[in-house]
């Protein structure tokens, strides 16, 4: 069964009496202005960055005051109404679905930069703004915020806490969670918590990494502080061309082992160079298996004494081919096919299926070798684009969901790669978060005793479970029926719980 | 060379199941280097420093896997024979010809060296954790791969709780390579030209990886490219001190063997300020800076003090830890968090080790 299937048979909509109890308890709340209840209104809520998955919520609720996140927070907890936040809903893997029988807690009225303090390198703002808004933001005091998801232009601060986000600087600039300073939320009871604050390591538990990545499931974030850095003096970006993979594989683990950090590094794949190079022309070798993109940052004496060393590297590592960006406007011509890498993809095929699986980069070679066997396999094609430097690897799927059975062997497809992400010693996600759509690969990842684990945490923040129930975290019973579902492939991941 | 080699899994497993069954409260404990810190707990000595080995490191990975027990000492010897290095550069306190702290008992506590502002704190280099849980069940998170967002951050939630929330098995930790060129200028001037000149150079890309004061005199560590390094000097001014000496100093300053740290009597504090905070936000006491301004040490005589240090620290935007107490002072190592703070971490202890068993009173007398 596919995952949107499965949804359909989940949480009926709201019972006539309890909807009207809760638009009335929201109409002593919020203007009339800030509830959308019509099916027109509300239908730009009904999914997120993931739009095979749609659901409509009970009402959308846009509050604009903290007071209000409070009052909405509180009435819900009281009438047991689930509650989804949402930032600009980019995400990639269903956290943003609305519960039918619940609210969508929009924050999208929470956009104001609150203070940008240049001395100390930090940026208080709400959790609607915008990521990149940020960097805009501090860029006249030659500063910016490090984390840049791809979709940094829309995606919000807010999200990028809830999700853990990334983006291509992550192994020399850390993840959202080493950017943030301090989060303060709303718990579904209405009360208000500062975890972390603007002086470094404060006592008790570490409670706001837990905040980081937790994806709505604990409290509603309405203010962040965010460390900024110092815009670096010069960046250059290089490009080497591979006639295998192996040899690529091994330039990242070669670039890594002679102390070099670079800013980004990134791989592409025979299939995704040709996809990108044909929608952007960025200069990209289309004949190579395999291509490395590395960008270095820092002063330009600094940047010039690493391109030489990098060059070498490559060079022993048997690259076929190597150019390093002579200006600016070529450097952002190397990038574009990169950043262009998922709508390239989407113009070879109807649809496609984005993964998000990390592994130890030594295992690379491998493990493209083994998705290529599945490609055959499942008759589907794969193109794959890889943050090399922190191993996060993102298979690009391609299927036509119009021809019956694609979907579903798109969505096998994809469990498998992640199913041997983990076996090789990594992870089901490394930067889009579980949601709905993941829930399947985490039965693999984890034993029934740390699922367990987790929702004891979750009960810690909201012990009715209200918090954008059902995502994130899969069910023992879930993980059952999944298990049932992957006995063909001889792998029972939880032989110790009964089957359904 | 000594092994390390010793798996107490089973051990450690079983014990902590029985203390689970008879509600037994456990003392966890390393090599008791860090034993002055935080509240005196009392409990049934659960014994780590045997549970010790490096499980997996392949340095083109830059990551690290030990059980709990392993010397930190043995580590950063592994890690530099490779050219890497812990980022958070933990202290080891106690006598330096004693094998030291171990890694458990680094990321359980939660303390960074002089490099923290710029290299991140322990919370920020873990990256997985297997651990027993106050139920006795053995359970894994995070990884051994930079990137995962897969489950609530259990892992990182380890860092800093002082063993209350379970027993740390075996930590994974991300790893950097050590720098290529590193030096050390020093410059007299005031603390307050001190502060004054850390927050402009903070503004900056400079290759900083370590800025104290005392005394009259600024030490800046520089760190990165021979280019960088050299051009950040010339910028920086001061005189460069020798390797050897400049070595020295920030272990002497990570570890607290500083002149400053051991000549002093009374309660010694901790201080975390944002760098803009100034020299006068604190009562006059003997005062070391290190974290660029961000981190305050100070000397304070007087019990009555106290009060005084937490409510001016919490006035500048930062929070006093009562660091290592004179003998005798009953004070409170960790200033109280607001109650619905306290509440959740109350249930957030629950929910990992219910019956109360770790550590008990180490951080909170609550918790």
């Amino acid at each position: 069964m596919s995952i949107s299937a499965e949804l359909a048979l989940e949480s009926p909509p709201l019972a006539a009496e309890r909807y009207a109890a809760l638009i009335e308890g929201l109409r002593a709340i919020v203007p009339t202005a800030a509830l959308l209840t019509s099916a027109e209104a509300m239908k730009p809520f009904e999914c997120d960055g993931l739009s095979a998955i749609k659901r409509m919520p009970a009402v959308v609720v846009l509050p604009e005051t903290i007071e209000q996140v409070q009052a909405v927070l509180k009435l819900c907890h009281h009438q047991a109404i689930p509650v989804v936040a949402r930032g600009a809903g980019t995400g990639l893997s269903g956290g943003a679905l609305p519960s039918a029988d619940g609210v969508l807690l929009s924050l999208a009225k929470f956009k104001s930069i609150l203070d940008i303090d240049e001395t100390n390198r930090t940026a208080r703002v709400q959790p609607g703004v915008r990521n990149l808004a940020i960097s805009e933001a501090a860029a006249p005091y030659g500063l910016y915020y490090a984390p840049d998801p791809s979709s940094q232009i829309a995606c919000t601060i807010g999200g990028n806490v809830a999700e853990n986000s990334g983006g291509v600087h992550c192994l020399k600039y850390g993840l959202t969670v080493h950017n943030v300073l301090e989060v303060t939320f709303i718990t579904i009871e209405g009360e208000i918590i500062t975890v972390g604050g603007a002086a470094l390591d404060s006592p008790g538990y570490e409670l706001l990494a837990v905040m980081s990545g937790s994806e709505g499931m604990l409290g509603v974030m309405v203010e962040i502080l965010v460390r900024l850095l110092p815009v670096p003096e010069t960046a250059k970006v290089l490009m080497a061309a591979f006639d295998n993979l192996e040899n690529a594989g091994q330039a990242v683990a070669d670039i890594i082992a002679a102390g070099i950090i670079p800013a980004g590094l990134e791989m592409m794949d025979n299939n995704a160079i040709r996809a990108a190079e044909a929608f952007v022309h960025a200069g990209y070798p289309v004949d190579a298996a395999a291509i490395l993109l590395c960008e270095l940052d820092g002063t330009s004496e600094e940047v010039t004494e690493l391109l030489g060393e990098v060059e070498a590297v490559l060079q022993r590592a048997g690259s076929t081919g190597l150019w390093i960006a002579k200006n600016d406007e070529e450097r952002i011509r190397f990038w574009a096919g990169r950043k262009a890498a998922f709508p390239a993809v989407g113009r070879l095929s109807p649809d496609y299926y984005c993964m998000d699986g990390t592994i130890p980069r030594r295992q690379l070679a491998s493990v493209l070798q083994q998705i290529e066997a599945m490609s055959k396999k499942f008759k589907l094609e794969v193109a794959n684009v890889f943050h090399a430097g922190d191993g996060n690897l993102h298979p690009l799927i391609l299927f036509d969901a119009s021809k019956p059975g694609e979907l579903d062997r798109a969505e096998e497809f994809g469990s498998e790669i992640l199913t041997l992400c983990v076996a090789v010693g990594g992870s089901v996600t490394g930067e889009h978060g579980i949601g709905v759509e993941k829930l399947a690969p985490m039965c693999a990842q984890f034993a029934p005793d740390e699922l367990r684990q987790f929702f004891a945490l979750k009960a810690a923040f909201d012990p009715a479970g209200l918090l954008n129930p059902g995502k994130a975290v899969p069910t023992l019973q879930r993980c059952a029926e999944f298990g049932a579902m992957h006995v063909h492939h001889n792998h029972l991941p939880h032989p110790d719980l009964p089957r359904f | 060379m000594i092994s390390y080699e010793q798996d107490l899994t089973p051990t450690l497993t079983a014990t902590v199941a029985e203390a689970f069954a008879n509600a037994t409260p456990l003392l966890i404990r390393g090599r008791g280097s860090k034993a002055f810190y935080g509240r005196a707990a009392q409990g049934q000595t659960l014994d780590m420093a045997g549970h010790s080995g490096i499980l997996e490191y392949e340095p083109a990975e830059l990551v690290i896997t030990a059980r709990a027990g392993t010397p930190l000492k043995h580590i950063e010897h592994i890690l530099a024979q490779a050219g890497q290095m812990l980022p958070f550069e933990p202290p080891h306190f106690g006598d330096p010809q004693s094998t030291g702290g171990t890694i458990g008992g680094a990321v359980a506590a939660g303390l960074s060296g002089p490099a923290r502002p710029w290299q991140g704190a322990v919370r920020d280099a873990v990256l997985g954790v297997t651990l027993i849980n106050g139920e006795g069940k053995v359970l894994r998170f995070g990884g051994k791969v930079m990137k995962n967002v897969a489950g609530y951050d259990v892992s990182r939630l380890m860092a800093g709780a002082l063993g209350t929330l379970g027993v740390l098995l075996d930590v994974s930790l991300r790893v950097l390579p050590l720098p290529r060129a590193q030096q050390t200028q020093i410059i007299p001037m005031s603390a307050t030209q001190a502060l004054a000149h850390l927050a402009e150079w903070n503004r900056s890309p400079l290759p900083i990886n370590g800025a104290s004061y005392h005394e009259g005199l600024l030490h800046i560590r520089l760190a990165g490219a021979h280019s960088a390094v050299h051009k950040a000097m010339l910028r920086i001014g001061g005189d460069t001190l020798d390797h050897t000496a400049a070595t020295h100093y920030w272990q002497a300053l990570r570890d607290h063997h500083l002149p400053f740290f051991r000549a002093q009597t009374g309660d010694l504090w901790r201080v975390a300020l944002p760098l803009t905070a100034p020299v006068d936000a604190l009562p006059p006491a003997p005062q070391l800076i290190d974290w660029g301004g961000q981190q305050r040490w100070l000397w304070l005589d007087h019990p009555n003090d106290a009060a005084k240090i937490r409510s001016q620290a919490q006035a500048a935007q930062g929070h006093a830890t009562l660091f290592h107490a004179a003998a005798g002072n009953p004070e409170a190592p960790f200033s109280p968090p607001p109650a619905p703070l306290l509440a959740l971490q109350q249930r957030v202890k629950a929910s990992l080790d219910p019956k109360g068993l770790f550590n008990r009173g180490h951080l909170y007398p609550e918790l």
